[in-house]
């Protein structure tokens, strides 16, 4: 078990941290009409980012779980707004799974954004698959789609199995996240394309666990920053003739929120380490990140908002920024009772 | 590697005592040194195995399996010793560390008093230079198996005249001798596991100094350290009634593994500590990497103790009545009442959860530190814990 980045990981982390401060446009997307931001999204693509861990028969790098954290972080640190954690993660990781080779590429290259469509409760939606002229076609409606505002491709699990479609009528949502869209999707006879898989629900749990290791490696980054941008903070707001960061009241808390950090890294260090190396472990180690870290990141950006006092709470403050994918991660895919409930069953199972 | 850990396995099984008395506490820890399975990681030339953190990883991983009878070592272990191979003389070295890792003389720490808690630095027993010798003269709290030790390290104060934390000097000292008594000190538990020390005119040769005189507080810094990492990164016992393993059995014995409630908060308890074992993993391996824990060491003992109120909730919501009341017969009952009662100490003992939030604050994160009253004040003149003003 390697719960320490080696120094080329080190590497590629410090190369995406350049990247994001020269290029990430994070108030032309939260301020402004674009729906996400494109010009990083091509950098990223540029530099082979959005393939990571795609086989590189398939168009991408090649690379493991350890490495593809290591650039969810960083996003979540800047909270860049593309929609890498539905296309290069969700979407990528379910054609992977199921052995698709056609869109695979495109997703790889960043060309195309891909989404899921599945359950709140990572169940099969609520869309139906039938056989026509010897094809398939998509009916119904699926809602809270990740990126499914700005997606090509959607991958869609029903009750028949996996299926790829391109067309759907979307209506972008108003989400709480504004760095992160979602989307209402109507398939209406939508052509699709049949992907076979021996255990179609085994894709999807192994879809699942990847995306909470994900999720998390954005969380532990999410909560970096807020640690980082508020021990700054405190060290040179001064009240009542001294910084506040001198204060217990503020310092002890600026020491829990490195506390979490730290405890964060070490569950994150590990799950992308088993996914790449001890796949077995994964169900239980993919359950438990997300009970720890997904209200740990909430509470840390909630406590970092209020440690900037008044001008956390502006809106010219990127504190509320965290505030609100700290929360929105946090319920996506039916939040902690499902998460708590999905390590409950993988803790009775093993006992 | 795994040839090691088969080895632990294997010895392990064999030689680990039923009892848990000094004596028999003695003779594991000989066997232990015998087999090769002490000091782990400490050089060779001290009597260690000078094996790397790796092995140390295997040997505590195996021994969670075990309830060993060797808790009063710890501090000899874990904190006296590593301080001893960081400052100590040859001569020093040489005397205290084998039989220290062979179990044959156990160590304690002699650091708090009544007045000076947290605040250690301005405690009041007093060491007097007098020809080659010292003499010492006051009293210690809290210190954990004083009562069988046969060495301590203390903390005195030799210089009342500059600031507090210049005028102090750290002492090997024979607890055997006749000028120190040790009271037992009852805690909330009902059981006396530390002491009151007294010394009357306890004569010191000049060789007792650790490190030098006046350096006493970096000699007290350096063994806190190495408490913290020993405290923190504590392997829990298989057997701890608050572990998460332990805690789900107790739920399935009393019927209530089935509540979702019980569940969910097993589920929680489940992550945390995860997450606390591994961010000691990670410590580990960074140290082997050459990056050392430094004050990072707070971060897994605030941790390690919330996470014991955390899993004291835990074993309330499980137990309900049952926690408050049990059959005389029950040692179950008794055993999980203990923890509960001793939970309280994890947050105080080695330093409080706020002691451990200010170093993380001051020496991690850089916050500026708290104005500081009397930080150029001679000693003397300080009104501190029960000092009188003269």
């Amino acid at each position: 078990m390697q719960l320490v980045l080696d120094s080329e990981q080190q590497q590629l982390r410090s190369t995406v941290r350049k990247l994001l401060a020269d290029h990430n446009h994070l108030r032309s997307v939260v301020d402004g009409d674009e729906t996400y931001d494109r010009v990083l999204w091509k950098h990223l693509a540029g530099l082979g980012l959005t393939g990571l861990v795609v086989p590189e028969e398939h168009g991408g790098a090649g690379a493991g779980h350890v490495e593809r954290c290591v650039v969810l972080e960083e996003l979540g640190r800047a909270l860049a707004p593309v929609p890498f954690f539905a296309s290069a993660v969700l979407a990528a990781d379910a054609l992977m799974a199921l052995g698709d080779t056609e869109v695979l590429p495109a997703l790889a290259s960043g060309e195309k954004i891909g989404a899921l469509v599945v359950s709140q409760t990572w169940g099969p939606s609520a869309v139906t698959a039938t056989e026509r002229d010897g094809g398939w076609v998509l009916d119904g409606q699926a809602s809270f789609v990740i990126s499914g505002d700005v997606a090509d491709v959607f991958v869609v699990y029903t009750s028949d199995g996996w299926f790829v479609a391109e067309e759907a009528q979307r209506k972008t949502l108003t989400t709480l996240d504004p760095t992160r869209g979602q989307a209402k999707l109507e398939f209406a006879a939508a052509p699709a394309r049949r992907l076979d898989a021996a255990d179609p629900a085994a894709v999807l749990e192994k879809v699942r666990d990847l995306a909470s290791v994900a999720l998390a490696a954005e969380q532990a980054g999410g909560i970096a920053k807020v640690l980082e941008t508020t021990v700054e903070y405190a060290k040179v707001r001064v009240q009542f003739g001294r910084a506040i960061g001198s204060y217990q009241a503020v310092k002890h808390a600026c020491a829990d929120l490195y506390s979490t950090s730290e405890r964060v890294e070490s569950l994150l260090r590990h799950a992308a380490w088993v996914a790449d190396n001890a796949p077995e472990e994964l169900p239980l180690a993919a359950a438990a990140i997300q009970v720890f870290t997904a209200p740990a990141c909430f509470e840390a950006a909630r406590s970092g908002l209020q440690l900037h006092g008044g001008i956390g709470y502006t809106w010219e403050h990127d504190a509320h920024l965290y505030y609100k994918r700290a929360k929105s991660s946090e319920l996506l895919f039916g939040g902690q009772d499902e998460q708590l409930a999905r390590l409950a069953g993988c803790l009775a199972e093993g006992s | 590697m795994s040839e090691f850990r088969e080895k632990v396995r294997a010895w392990l099984a064999e030689n680990v005592p039923g009892d848990e008395d000094l004596e028999s506490a003695k003779r594991f820890q000989a066997a232990l040194y015998d087999a090769g399975l002490s000091g782990i990681t400490w050089p060779t030339e001290f009597g260690g195995q000078g094996l790397t953190a790796a092995e140390q990883q295997i040997f505590d991983s195996e021994v969670a399996n075990y309830d060993l009878p060797t808790s009063v070592f710890r501090i000899g272990m874990g904190m006296c010793g590593p301080t001893i191979v960081d400052l100590g003389t040859p001569e020093q070295k040489a005397r205290y560390l084998p039989p220290l890792l062979r179990g044959d003389e156990i160590w304690c720490q002699l650091f708090s008093e009544p007045g000076a808690g947290s605040d250690v630095a301005s405690l009041q027993t007093r060491a007097v230079r007098d020809g080659d010798e010292w003499v010492i003269n006051g009293q210690k709290v809290w210190t954990t198996v004083a009562h069988v030790a046969d060495f301590g390290a203390l903390l005195a104060r030799t210089d009342a005249d500059v600031p507090k934390h210049q005028g102090l000097t750290m002492f090997l000292i024979d607890m055997r001798d006749p000028a120190v008594t040790v009271r037992p000190l009852k805690d909330m538990t009902g059981r006396a596991p530390f002491n009151e020390v007294y010394f009357e005119d306890l004569r010191l040769p000049a060789d007792a100094v650790l490190g030098r005189v006046g350096q006493g507080w970096l000699a007290a810094v350096t063994m806190l350290g190495h408490e913290r990492v020993s405290i923190g990164g504590f392997v829990r016992k298989r057997n701890d009634p608050l572990a998460h393993a332990n805690l789900a059995e107790t739920a399935r014995r009393f019927g209530r593994d089935v509540d979702p409630v019980v569940r969910a908060e097993l589920a929680k308890l489940y992550a945390a500590e995860r997450a606390l074992v591994l961010f000691n993993t990670r410590l580990r391996q960074e140290a082997e990497a050459g990056t050392p824990p430094g004050a990072r060491g707070s971060v897994a003992k605030l941790a390690g103790a919330q996470l014991m109120q955390q899993a004291v909730a835990v074993a309330g919501t499980i137990g309900g009545p049952r926690v408050t009341a049990w059959d005389p017969d029950d040692a179950a009952g008794d055993e999980l009442a203990l923890a509960i009662n001793q939970a309280p100490s994890s947050s105080i003992a080695g330093g409080t959860d706020q002691i451990q939030r200010t170093i993380i604050g001051d020496r991690i994160l850089g916050l500026p530190r708290e104005p500081v009253l009397d930080r150029d004040v001679p000693f003397r003149e300080l009104r501190v814990g029960t000092q009188r003003p003269a």
